[in-house]
């Protein structure tokens, strides 16, 4: 009975509750614990955030063929919603990165192809999460 | 060829199937993410400049695409409740595959009208006679 799964051909299933650390290895932090409770705190902003952001910009009032500088000017004048914005580039950028670590954590095998793979999106991210911060602190309605 | 046990594991069910599209949606809309704050970035350069990308975002084939954005996203945000309910609620891996259900029900009526209104302009300007 206890040996039903092997007989099946399954693949064997660690134990939820297996220490994964190799002896003498142990993690020091609970880091992994905080990213999973951030996904789902970002997670339940960002359905408020990026779904008011998609129906605006996208759905209402003619959608995306109304979209110009000054529409975007208009906007961060207000700063309702330039913290509306800053808060969803964060929380996006932060919970798309913490995503795709685990993605890379699952599919790529080696320890080189992991570290380049994830240096690639510790670079991205913080360029984007810059860049996008200075974009919206630094706006101005009256340039060129 | 012997059949796996049933019941306890994901595994060929809906729930892996829901899982396999989280990932790949919150994929592609993490790369959307990086070209979409690219895009915006060139507020900074000059008012032509960002009105010259913003008009490809206009573009009928480009219309499609967003709509398929918005599909996404809003896949990745019901699934994301789902997988918070499961995970916090008493009762929640009992009903994953009802909620599931539900979950599929909601997105294509929010969908249904979300890409009408998106489209309208598309459609009025290829097919319309005005």
């Amino acid at each position: 009975m206890a040996t039903a799964l092997e007989d099946f051909g399954s693949p064997a299933i660690e134990s939820p509750r297996a220490r994964r650390q190799r002896p003498g290895q142990r993690s020091r932090t609970n880091f992994e614990l905080y990213s999973w409770i951030f996904m789902r705190l970002s997670g339940v902003l960002l359905v408020v955030l990026v779904l008011g952001h998609l129906l605006i910009m996208n759905v209402m009032d003619g959608g995306v063929q109304r979209l110009n500088f000054g529409f975007v000017a208009g906007r961060w004048s207000s700063p309702f919603w330039q913290t509306w914005d800053l808060l969803q580039l964060w929380l996006a950028e932060l919970h798309g990165t913490n995503g795709l670590r685990t993605v890379i954590n699952d599919y790529a095998e080696r320890d080189g192809t992991r570290l380049w793979l994830k240096m690639l999106l510790y670079t991205s991210a913080g360029l984007v999460l810059v860049l996008g911060t200075l974009v919206i602190f630094t706006f101005d309605p009256n340039i060129g | 060829m012997p059949k796996a046990p049933a019941g306890t594991l994901y595994r060929g069910h809906v729930g892996m199937w829901s899982w396999v599209a989280h990932r790949v949606t919150g994929v592609l809309v993490f790369f959307f993410l990086f070209a979409h704050v690219m895009d915006t970035a060139l507020v900074r350069v000059s008012p032509d400049t960002y009105d010259k990308i913003v008009d490809t975002y206009k573009n009928p084939v480009v219309n499609l695409l967003e709509v398929g954005l918005v599909a996404a996203v809003l896949f990745h945000a019901l699934n994301g409740l789902r997988i918070i309910a499961i995970d916090f609620w008493r009762k929640g891996t009992r009903y994953q595959r009802q909620m599931l259900y539900a979950e599929v029900t909601l997105f294509v009526i929010l969908m249904v009208p979300a890409a009408f209104f998106m489209l309208r302009h598309t459609f009025l300007t290829l097919f319309g006679t005005a």
